[in-house]
Parts: structure tokens; C-alpha cells; sequence
């Protein structure tokens, strides 16, 4: 491993961060992990239960073989061995919203071995971060206790919905690594259509555990922080148990290993459980499902059919369009924005391109808090001013103009152009007529600027620009004007 | 005096097609004679309305020339089956008021041949029981007496009420389920015929689970031959259910008569315990004999691990029944206790739901899985059921069937064991091994003890030879001649 840069400065000198992340992402699928009933959101209490659901006695899960293939495709995604056979166990604890009692999970035969993912630092450069394990497991349902003074409320809706708990490595370093590797996960999850990663919805959430030590030294004692539901979230976390747990070794302490939860109001975590109180689960294998066995031949057939992942599609970016791996990685960053771009960077200037999408339109959109397929402005339209300022039919500042009207009105920028008369004057004899007058008008600098005061031509460009009211080529005003002063 | 109680379900089926009998006279007969034999306590609710309108519906089909498998032909349902719209406990407190919106798949598929439904039979309390005497109903008391002797004795158990009811002639076939010997016990213990299938055979969906590894439905009838007819219809690959299995069931009456002539017969040295009946020592010998007259020849086999299958049955199964009954929590169906917490009302409701037995099972369960205790006893328990399983695969490379007794004594008195589980559990001690390795076996009525009590003999097959176990119980029904009836029968002594 190559030396780490992040250390954090304590009192007492220099601390080591290492984070290991579990991510619970919900399987996209129309029914549940061992039921028929839907598991979509947004339903009202208790729709979405079935009998199988609600724990009735007799009834038996079935496994939803399209949730495995979705588990199949993830392990893939992420580079990990598909285990062809593993076990179901139950995890057994009591909690109202929990029917059957025991959560069917994977415990010592999860359906993905090891891993991993590349994540994408802001320096533009890459880390890989290894991943453990990923399996598949029930969720509980949803326990509301301010409903009523005295009585919770149990609703059952997510109760049985497919999970893939995503165990990463203690691999990462600092809450910046922890942030880019949730944001990748998130990316590849989406462009394999296995989870929405929709944060909000809880589609997504983290487990972070965290852990502070000198550097060379053995791993510190670690806490756990639950259910972290959004990237912003996680980074606070980190930080603050950072902070904590070097104050705490600092003063001479020692961290307990518990479990905290996170408190979005302080941006602080605070101690849910000990060790001591920590559940004995009980796992056993689940004797109502058999070992799951998968075929080869369908897990070839399942890569063979992957769909091109951030990864390749950002080395894609950066060999075929020559992007900088910065702006490849915030376009690669989810299929739409990728899709938007290369219609925009189809037939014209890449890295122009690039910039007016990721400056110009994302700027647009962020003011307007709007989201890519909300834009006013379509990958056509975006494209075609792209194209009007390559072949020099307006210059960029014209363009910004256009541009501001495109987000305004939605329309082309060819129409814009029409309408306002913007295009770009490239006349040599128009142009040269507005220079005779701008230096008719400025004798007195015609001559300062002849006696040898070169800084000047900066002022007669800016002159005749304004006397063409900015649509003057400016590449042919330079090359005119030169030509008369000095001539 | 001849009662339409006397024919078995192949006779009256016959009668029925015949027009001798109509299904609403034969149903009406079983309800009388339920009502008659009350005091056995074998049904914990009969539902006269619903089995008459069934039969009707039978006569209906009849009397159009479509009969099914099992048309108008009356059934008890042992009250661990959910049934649509009837109430269903497994006997517990915990499930009082529980009435299903649902139906087993087993009983969906006796009443789609035609089955008429009788009631709810009585049962060890989530079937966790040897006599029957844990049910929340209460005990059932067997039909059988010993002379000069006023004790009730026990039918066995869990499916007691089941084997007392078809022993009593309160029900002309009854469903059971047997996860250690709960089908095969009883049916010993009342001298009629029961069989554990192969595992998978029949659906677990809508049964209320004890062990789920070990649970399966099967059928308790009067003959071999019934119990053949019943099996052919409750067996079913159900999608419901991931450990159904889809091997087809052979036609188990097609080769019912065949008898058992060059089958090769194994008689396992370890089926046998101290203090064993000598009676039952002398009619294993007897079944032997039999076999071997018909036909069949007999070898001695050795299965050296049954020795733990006893203790390996009391880790598996309550470890299984520990998780599996953790959804009787008070929060969504059955009784519940209130409490000022979630878990102050989990403890009083689950305190006051579960009986004795069934909180010492969850309570030998929930130890066995604890951590620090799995592996001693959970996964070993596991290797050993995985040993007592090749037992019965080597021993099955050589011989077609087993011979062995079906329990180490007749039936004792009500009250006589239940304060000792131990022995209790030694009831088991033939019929758990079978279990354990997912066998089909079956119990066959042979002959008496000393004081007149039935004794059974077990046949056990290799896994999806329900045929010829069948039509080997067959030829031990027909060389036992089997004719003792029980004193408390229905409709008294033909």
C-alpha cells in the first residue's frame, strides 16, 4: 500500500484514519426477496404485505430468483468472485417490525466473495478500495412511534424487500475516501440497474466503522455508526468520530467498541450500544430454504451482458473524446449525464464540449435546482452551439448570451441567434470600415500607440468590438487591426 | 349389526360409487359417532355445517358421474394444518382466536379429491409431545383399554387425536404430521396404519412448523391400502414451498398386491434398547418371518450411528422450533398479554401462551445456537445427522427395506411420563432416526402386548420408494391379520 497522505494532526502528533464501510442497497426488483408482494416505494401503510411477509404460521419464503440475478450482476460490477453455491441463515432477534422474528440473511456463505472498486479523488487521482463481501438479506419493516401517545404503529411495507449488504475493506483513509467510494458504488449500482440509489427513499444507506491509530501501528478499537442515508451524512460522521476518538486516546482514554448512531441536528454521533448489550443473533442455516446453487453457464451469460460501467466508460471519455480524468469522472459519473454528453460531443469540439457542459449547463442547473432531465436546454441544442462557435458563427461571449436565452426559453440557439442578430460579423470589408472609424476618432492614441506604446492595441480591439456590439469575429479584428496600425 | 363405520375408505368409496351409501349418510354416521366419543377428546372442533355441505357437494359430483380420488369420503385434520375460515392453534394458547385466511396446501389437495372435512383433531401442543398430553385442548385419551383396568391411556403423540379418532372410528382417515415419530407413535400405539413419506413429498406451506428439517405430513388410516389412496393425494410438488420436491410420486396402489417376493429385507442389529417389550422382540421376529414366507429374504444390517439419533434429534429439532415459533410474539395474530414495554409484553405474552414442553424446547433451542455453545452442540448435531443419513445410504446399497419395531413399549397410562421429558422422549427412540435422514416410513398394526395393547412394526424405504414401502406394509398387514378393534370404538365391536 502506498504511503498515506491523510494523516490527521492531533495534539500529540500525527493519527491514522481506517474506515470500512457496509452499504445496504435495496435490490431493484417488483417483488420482494422471498415473496410476491410489490416492493415499490410510497405505497400507504401495509399495502404491500403478504401472508409470507407477516410471518403467518405455515407460510414459507421462495426465493425471487430475479433479485439473485440482480445480486449476480452487482458482484460482477465490482469485480468479485460469484460463490455458485451459498447459504441462507437466519438471524434471529425480537423487534415489532420484525413478523418472523429472525432476518433471513447470509452469514458464512454469502452469494459474492471479494472484490473491489476504484474510487476517484478530487486530485484527479484513483485509489482501489477492496471489498469483502456482498450478500443478500431480508429488511425489516418500519416501526412509527409518534403516531399515537401510547401505541406504535408497525408497517409492514418493506418488510421482506431484497438488500445486498455491500461489506467493503478497512481500506479507507479519510472521510473524502469514504465519500468517493460510496459515490462510485452508487454510480456502478445504477449504470447495472441493480439499485436505484436513491439515498432519500432509503434505497441506500452505510454502516461506517471507524478507527483511529498511530501510523505502522495495529488497528484501534472501532465503533460502528448506523444508517447513514446520505453522503454529506457519512463525511460528517467520519469527521466527527474522528475528532472524538483522537480526543478520547489523546486524554489517555480508550475507545469502546459499540455501536452509535448519528445525530443530523449536532452533526455529532452518540452511543447507541455497547459490545456487552450487542445481540447474540443465533445464525443458523435457514432450514425452510435450500443451499442457493447457482449454474455457471448463467453467470457467464449475466457478464456477458454487463452494461459499460463508470470505469471504462471514463477511460472511453479520456481516450476517444481526450477529456481530463477530471471532467471524465464527472461525467461518468451516472448513464444519463455520459449519454447527454456524447450526443452534445457527436461531430464537434470534445473538450469544448465538456466545458460548456459541465461549467455552463451544470452551473445553470445547479442555480435552478434542477436535475440533468429537467434541463431547459436539450444534448441538440447544447450541441448545436457548440457547433455555432467552432465555425466562428458567434464568438464565446456571444455564446454565453445565447446560451442564458437557450435555459430562458428552451429554444435553439440558431433561432436565438436569428432572432437577435447575433451572428458573428467576419466581413473583412465591414470590419475594416469600423476600424478606419474607431482610429479616426483616437488620432491622438493612433499616435502614442506608433511612438511605441504597444499595451494600447488591447484598446482599439475592445473599441471596435463595442462598435459591433460584440459580434465582430474577434480573431479577424486582431489580425485587420494589426495590419493598419502597423502598416 | 354392520355400520357404514366398519368399511374402510377404499370400501366406502366403492359403496359411494355404488350408490349403496351417499356421502351426506356417511358424513353424518362420522359425526354422530364424533359426538359419541367425546369424551376422548380427540377433536378439538367439529364442523358439522361445513363437512355436510361438503358432502353434499360430494353427492352432487357422484350423482353427475364425477367422482374424485377421494370423493365423500370423511377426514379429521390434525389442528397443526391452517384451514380457511377454522380455527387453528398446533393446540398452543398462543393461537387462540387464530383463524386463517388460508388453506395447507395438503388439505387444499385432500378436499380438491373430493375430501370432506370433519374437524380439527386434537395434538401435542405445536406437535412437541410423545402422548399427546401437552395440548392446551388437553390430553386425548386412546380408545384402547386394558381389561379390568378404568385408566386412559395414551394414543400417543403429537397426532393423538389424529390416530385415537380413525382407532375410535370418529374419522374414517385423518391427516398427521411427524417430525421424530409423531405420524408413526401414535398410529402404533392405536393399531392403525400411519406413514411418514419421504421429506418434500408433501407441502409444508399452511402447516404450523415445529422442525422445519424434519416436518412432514402423512397420512393415519385403518389400512395399508387407504393410507396409500390418502398419501397418492396429499403428496404434491408445491412451488410454496422450497423443499417440495419434484421427483413424481409413483401410483401407490397400482403395485399394492405385488407382495414383497424377492425383496431383500434388512433387520438393523441397533433397533433395540433395554427394557424393550418382549413382546415387541417377539413380533419383530414374528414380521421377519412373515416377510420371509412371502417371499422376501432377510439379512441383518447394521446402522452403527442410531445411537445418536436420538440425541441429535433433541439438538436439531428445538434449535429449528426455537426460531420457528419466535413469530408467536403477540404482535400481528393470536393471543397477546399487555406489558408497560415491547419486551415486558413479549415476555407475558409468550409466558402465558407457550405450555411447558414448548418453552423447554425453545429454551434447549435457543442454547444449542447460542454463541459459544454452536458448535458443540448445533453443528455437531449436524455431522451426526449427516453420519445417521449414510447409515441408511449404505444400508439401502444392499437391502430394498428395513424391518424394525415402531416403539420400545405399547402405550402407558395418561400422566405416567409426562413428568419425566427423558423418557418421554424415548418413545421416539425407532422412529427418529428415519426422520432424521428424510426416509419414508410406516407403522403397521402387527399385534398385541401382554395387556392387550396394539403394537406396531416399522417399514422404512430409501428416500421416494413410497411404492414399496406400501406394498411391503401391505403384505404385513395381510400375514398379521390385524383384527383387534378398540373397546371405545364408535360404533362399538362389529
Amino acid at each position: 500500500m502506498t504511503e498515506n497522505t491523510n494523516l490527521v494532526e492531533g495534539r500529540t502528533g500525527l493519527w491514522e484514519v481506517v474506515i470500512g464501510l457496509e452499504v445496504h442497497a435495496q435490490v431493484s426488483s417488483h417483488s420482494k426477496l422471498f415473496s410476491g408482494s410489490s416492493a415499490e416505494f410510497g405505497a400507504g401503510p401495509n399495502e404491500h404485505v403478504s401472508l409470507v411477509d407477516a410471518a403467518m404460521p405455515g407460510m414459507l419464503p421462495v426465493i425471487n430468483s430475479y433479485c439473485v440475478e440482480q445480486a449476480v450482476r452487482t458482484g460482477l460490477g465490482i469485480n468479485a468472485e460469484v460463490n455458485l453455491v451459498s447459504v441462507f441463515d437466519r438471524k434471529n432477534y425480537f423487534y415489532a417490525d420484525l413478523p418472523q422474528g429472525y432476518q433471513i440473511s447470509q452469514y458464512k456463505q454469502p452469494i459474492i466473495g471479494e472484490g473491489s472498486i476504484t474510487i476517484d479523488l478530487k486530485d484527479g487521482t484513483t485509489r482501489e478500495i477492496g471489498i469483502e463481501r456482498l450478500h443478500l438479506e431480508q429488511d425489516a419493516g418500519k416501526s412509527l412511534h409518534d403516531q399515537h401517545p401510547s401505541k406504535s404503529y408497525i408497517d409492514l411495507n418493506r418488510s421482506g424487500v431484497a438488500l445486498m449488504e455491500i461489506v467493503s475493506r478497512p481500506d479507507m483513509r479519510s472521510a473524502e475516501e469514504a465519500a468517493a467510494y460510496v459515490s462510485k458504488l452508487r454510480s456502478i449500482l445504477r449504470f447495472l440497474g441493480t439499485c436505484d440509489g436513491n439515498m432519500e427513499e432509503g434505497s441506500l444507506r452505510a454502516d461506517c466503522n471507524v478507527s483511529v491509530r498511530r501510523p505502522g501501528e495495529p488497528f484501534g478499537t472501532r465503533t460502528e455508526t448506523k444508517n447513514l442515508n446520505s453522503i454529506r451524512f457519512i463525511s460528517q460522521a467520519i469527521t466527527s468520530e474522528v475528532a472524538r476518538q483522537i480526543e478520547i486516546l489523546e486524554d489517555g482514554g480508550v475507545i469502546d467498541q459499540e455501536t452509535r448512531l448519528f445525530d443530523t441536528s449536532t452533526g455529532m454521533t452518540r452511543a447507541m450500544r455497547s459490545k456487552e448489550d450487542a445481540h447474540d443473533y443465533r445464525y443458523f442455516p435457514d432450514p425452510d430454504l435450500l443451499p442457493l446453487v447457482l449454474d455457471k453457464a448463467w453467470v457467464e451469460d449475466i457478464r456477458a451482458n454487463l452494461p459499460e460501467l463508470p470505469d471504462a466508460l471514463k477511460s472511453r471519455l479520456i481516450s476517444q473524446y481526450g477529456l481530463t480524468p477530471y471532467d471524465a469522472t464527472v461525467i461518468s459519473e451516472d448513464r444519463e449525464t455520459a449519454a447527454f454528453y456524447e450526443a452534445v460531443a457527436s461531430g464537434r469540439d470534445p473538450k469544448l464540449a465538456a466545458n460548456w457542459m459541465t461549467v455552463e449547463l451544470f452551473g445553470a442547473l445547479n442555480k435552478m435546482g434542477k436535475s440533468l432531465d429537467e434541463s431547459p436546454v436539450s444534448p441538440d441544442h447544447l450541441g448545436a452551439l457548440v457547433g455555432l462557435i467552432s465555425d466562428g458563427t458567434i464568438s464565446g461571449r456571444i455564446a454565453k448570451d445565447v446560451f442564458a436565452s437557450m435555459v430562458e426559453t428552451g429554444e435553439s440557439p440558431d433561432k436565438i441567434i436569428e432572432e437577435k442578430g447575433l451572428r458573428q460579423v467576419s466581413d473583412t470589408g465591414e470590419i475594416e470600415a469600423m476600424i478606419d472609424t474607431v482610429l479616426a476618432e483616437n488620432t491622438d492614441k493612433v499616435e502614442e500607440y506608433r511612438g511605441g506604446k504597444d499595451k494600447l492595441f488591447g484598446f482599439f480591439v475592445g473599441q471596435v468590438m463595442k462598435a459591433s456590439k460584440g459580434q465582430a469575429n474577434p480573431g479577424m479584428v486582431n489580425q485587420l487591426l494589426k495590419a493598419k496600425l502597423d502598416g | 349389526m354392520s355400520s357404514c363405520l366398519d368399511l374402510s375408505a377404499v370400501e366406502a368409496k366403492a359403496a359411494l360409487t355404488e350408490k349403496k351409501i351417499s356421502a351426506t349418510e356417511l358424513t353424518q354416521a362420522y359425526l354422530d359417532a364424533a359426538a359419541r366419543t367425546e369424551a376422548l377428546n380427540a377433536y378439538t372442533e367439529v364442523t358439522a355445517e361445513k363437512a355436510l355441505a361438503m358432502a353434499k357437494a360430494s353427492d352432487d359430483r357422484i350423482a353427475k358421474g364425477e367422482a374424485r380420488a377421494l370423493e365423500g369420503i370423511p377426514i379429521g385434520v390434525k389442528d397443526l394444518f391452517c384451514t380457511k375460515g377454522v380455527e387453528t392453534t398446533a393446540c398452543s394458547n398462543i393461537l387462540n382466536g387464530f383463524k386463517p385466511v388460508y388453506e395447507s396446501t395438503v388439505t387444499q389437495n385432500l378436499w380438491d379429491d373430493g375430501a370432506v372435512m370433519l374437524g380439527k383433531l386434537n395434538c401435542d401442543e405445536f406437535a412437541m409431545g410423545s402422548a399427546n398430553e401437552t395440548s392446551a385442548r388437553g390430553p386425548v385419551a386412546s380408545p384402547w383399554k386394558v381389561a379390568g383396568d378404568d385408566k386412559s391411556y395414551a394414543p400417543g403423540g403429537s397426532s393423538g387425536g389424529s390416530a385415537a379418532s380413525v382407532a375410535a372410528r370418529s374419522s374414517l382417515m385423518a391427516t398427521g404430521t411427524d417430525t421424530g415419530g409423531s405420524i408413526r407413535q401414535p398410529a402404533a400405539f392405536c393399531g392403525v396404519v400411519g406413514i411418514k413419506p419421504t421429506y418434500g413429498r408433501c407441502s409444508r406451506r399452511g402447516i404450523v412448523a415445529f422442525a422445519s428439517s424434519l416436518d412432514q405430513a402423512g397420512p393415519i388410516c385403518r389400512t395399508v391400502e387407504d393410507a396409500a389412496l390418502m398419501l397418492q393425494s396429499m403428496a404434491s410438488h408445491d412451488p410454496g414451498d422450497s423443499t417440495s420436491v419434484s421427483e413424481p410420486m409413483p401410483d401407490l396402489l397400482k403395485g399394492l398386491e405385488d407382495g414383497v417376493k424377492g425383496l431383500k429385507i434388512g433387520i438393523p442389529a441397533e433397533y433395540t434398547m433395554d427394557g424393550m417389550d418382549s413382546a415387541i422382540v417377539s413380533l419383530w421376529e414374528e414380521g421377519r418371518k412373515w416377510l420371509e414366507d412371502a417371499g422376501a429374504s432377510c439379512v441383518e444390517v447394521s446402522l452403527p450411528h442410531t445411537k445418536y439419533a436420538l440425541p441429535t434429534y433433541y439438538i436439531v429439532a428445538p434449535a429449528e422450533a426455537s426460531s420457528n415459533l419466535a413469530r408467536y410474539d403477540g404482535v400481528r395474530y393470536g393471543a397477546r398479554m399487555e406489558g408497560n414495554s415491547l419486551d415486558e409484553m413479549y415476555a407475558a405474552t409468550r409466558a402465558a401462551g407457550f405450555g411447558d414442553e414448548v418453552t423447554r424446547r425453545i429454551l434447549i433451542g435457543t442454547y444449542v445456537l447460542s454463541a459459544g455453545y454452536y458448535d458443540a452442540y448445533y453443528l455437531k448435531a449436524q455431522k451426526a445427522r449427516r453420519l445417521i443419513q449414510q447409515d441408511f445410504t449404505s444400508a439401502f446399497s444392499g437391502v430394498d427395506l428395513l424391518l424394525t419395531p415402531a416403539t420400545p413399549s405399547a402405550a402407558f397410562p395418561i400422566g405416567q411420563k409426562i413428568t419425566d421429558p427423558v423418557t418421554m422422549y424415548l418413545n421416539d427412540v425407532f422412529t427418529v432416526p428415519a426422520s432424521l435422514a428424510g426416509v419414508p416410513a410406516m407403522s403397521v398394526p402387527s399385534g398385541l402386548a401382554a395387556n392387550g395393547l396394539p403394537l406396531g412394526l416399522q417399514l422404512i424405504a430409501p428416500s421416494f420408494r413410497e411404492d414399496v414401502l406400501v406394498r411391503a406394509g401391505r403384505a404385513v398387514e395381510k400375514a398379521a391379520a390385524f383384527s383387534a378393534v378398540a373397546t371405545g370404538v364408535a360404533g362399538g365391536r362389529s
